[in-house]
């Protein structure tokens, strides 16, 4: 079979439907990974061993399954409980969480970036642990992070298509959708390979000069 | 009352099937992830070139959409995979292009004057790699080659769509046929979370094996 340009362009319109989809699931997934992570975070290093290890363990569990089985279980299993939620929320809340226990690392690696004096000087000055969090430590762990977390999101992107398989119409539901009716493979198909290579490369130089400008602010 | 010792069997030759391709994925992951990594660091441009191509392609697609394409896109230029090739191939060269990076950067972390060291000793560009260089970067490589065994590991469950008859698609099998959902779907994340530990505790040990002999060799 040919490449087919006129049928690239019929599908197209199809195919951005499906990409914004896929945008929209990867900034809402990045918005619940980022709160995630930070709550694994600070939870991981309760002094309460109640507290500490669970969450450890939960997160290490989460980080050693698959995000396929983690999106079959939201959708499928928690409605037997009572909880319907629709294939794009059962979704950004599986990338969510299987993300957020990642960026909860990077989070952790720049928590314990911030010398121990800043949080002395927090407590000498009086400051509440929920104060010394909020405007001494966080302020400071976060820039240099925004990289590595920056890192995660991209890898998000990238495993979006997964959420086809729980019926989220985004660009790869779309292109198998186009291609089952069609019975063209090719050109869906790669066009939904070339979307996501295209994409990712713009967000790789992003990356970069985020980079740049994080680690600059850091050695000033 | 359902009999769930037969749909445990199901689940365990799912389990094998998902064995099976991690670890022929993890050995094709691991020639490419030389290939590519040492081809980045070769004198010629135009390795370098490919190397570089072939890396920057697989990591900035995902892992679904180059299965997909295997599979379905494939047959049409003559090249017809079977499920598990088309699944050992997509996850082999994906994780081998994430490997390729560790690789070069063990590599590169190695210091110049081991290169130096060996030019005065007049070792030939082979066996200073195979006798000096990659010994002490092997060591650095393999808590991230663990991470990327089980990131390979979690990219089995995708095969299940192309309906490979892995144990993510055990489950959907025994999901149907039962109508219940929390237990295969539990037995399978606790079976997959088995796995992960299997190969991290692997590879703690052979860290430890390809330590030994270097004490004192780096800080």
């Amino acid at each position: 079979m040919e490449w087919d340009w006129a049928f690239v362009w019929e599908i197209m319109p199809t195919l951005l439907e499906g990409l914004k989809i896929t945008i929209l699931a990867t900034i809402l997934g990045a918005i619940v990974a980022a709160f995630v992570g930070l709550v694994l975070a600070i939870a991981r290093r309760s002094p309460n061993r109640l507290i500490s290890r669970p969450v450890g363990f939960i997160a290490d569990f989460i980080r050693g399954t698959p995000l396929l089985v983690q999106l079959y279980f939201i959708f499928y299993v928690l409605p037997d409980i009572g909880i319907r939620l629709s294939p794009l929320v059962a979704g950004v809340i599986g990338l969510g969480i299987h993300y957020g226990t990642y960026t909860a690392e990077v989070y952790r690696a720049g928590i314990d970036n911030v010398p121990r004096g800043q949080w002395e000087a927090a407590r000498a000055t009086n400051l509440s642990m929920r104060q010394a969090w909020i405007h001494v430590v966080l302020p400071q762990a976060i820039p240099p992070m925004i990289p590595a977390l920056a890192n995660y999101f991209i890898a998000m992107f990238k495993e979006t298509p997964l959420l086809s398989a729980i019926t989220v119409l985004e660009l790869m539901n779309q292109a198998k959708s186009v291609a089952n009716s069609s019975y063209r493979y090719i050109e869906p198909i790669t066009m939904v390979g070339v979307f996501f290579l295209v994409i990712s490369l713009i967000s790789v130089i992003a990356l970069r000069f985020l980079e740049e400008r994080f680690t600059r602010a850091d050695e000033r | 009352m359902i009999d769930w010792s037969g749909y445990l069997g199901l689940i365990l030759q799912g389990a094998l099937v998902t064995v099976e391709l991690t670890v022929m994925g993890s050995a094709l992951a691991l020639v490419m992830a030389f290939a590519a990594g040492l081809g980045r660091l070769s004198r010629f441009a135009v390795i370098r070139m490919l190397a570089t191509v072939y890396i920057e392609f697989f990591r900035g697609t995902s892992i679904f959409v180059q299965l997909f394409w295997a599979y379905f896109v494939l047959p049409f230029a003559g090249i017809t995979l079977t499920p598990l090739q088309a699944g050992v191939l997509a996850l082999g060269l994906n994780v081998g292009a994430y490997g390729a990076e560790v690789v070069r950067g063990a590599v590169r972390a190695i210091g110049r004057e081991q290169h130096e060291a060996c030019v005065a000793l007049n070792l030939g560009r082979y066996h200073r790699m195979r006798h000096v260089i990659l010994p002490q970067a092997l060591p650095l490589m393999l808590p991230t080659f663990g991470n990327n065994a089980i990131e390979l590991l979690k990219g089995t469950a995708v095969v299940s769509l192309i309906s490979l008859t892995d144990m993510t698609f055990q489950a959907q099998v025994v999901r149907a046929q039962t109508g219940s959902t929390l237990i295969p779907f539990a037995t399978i994340l606790v079976l997959y979370f088995a796995m992960a530990t299997a190969i991290s505790a692997g590879v703690r040990w052979l860290e430890r094996r390809a330590a030994r002999g270097l004490d004192g060799v780096r800080v």
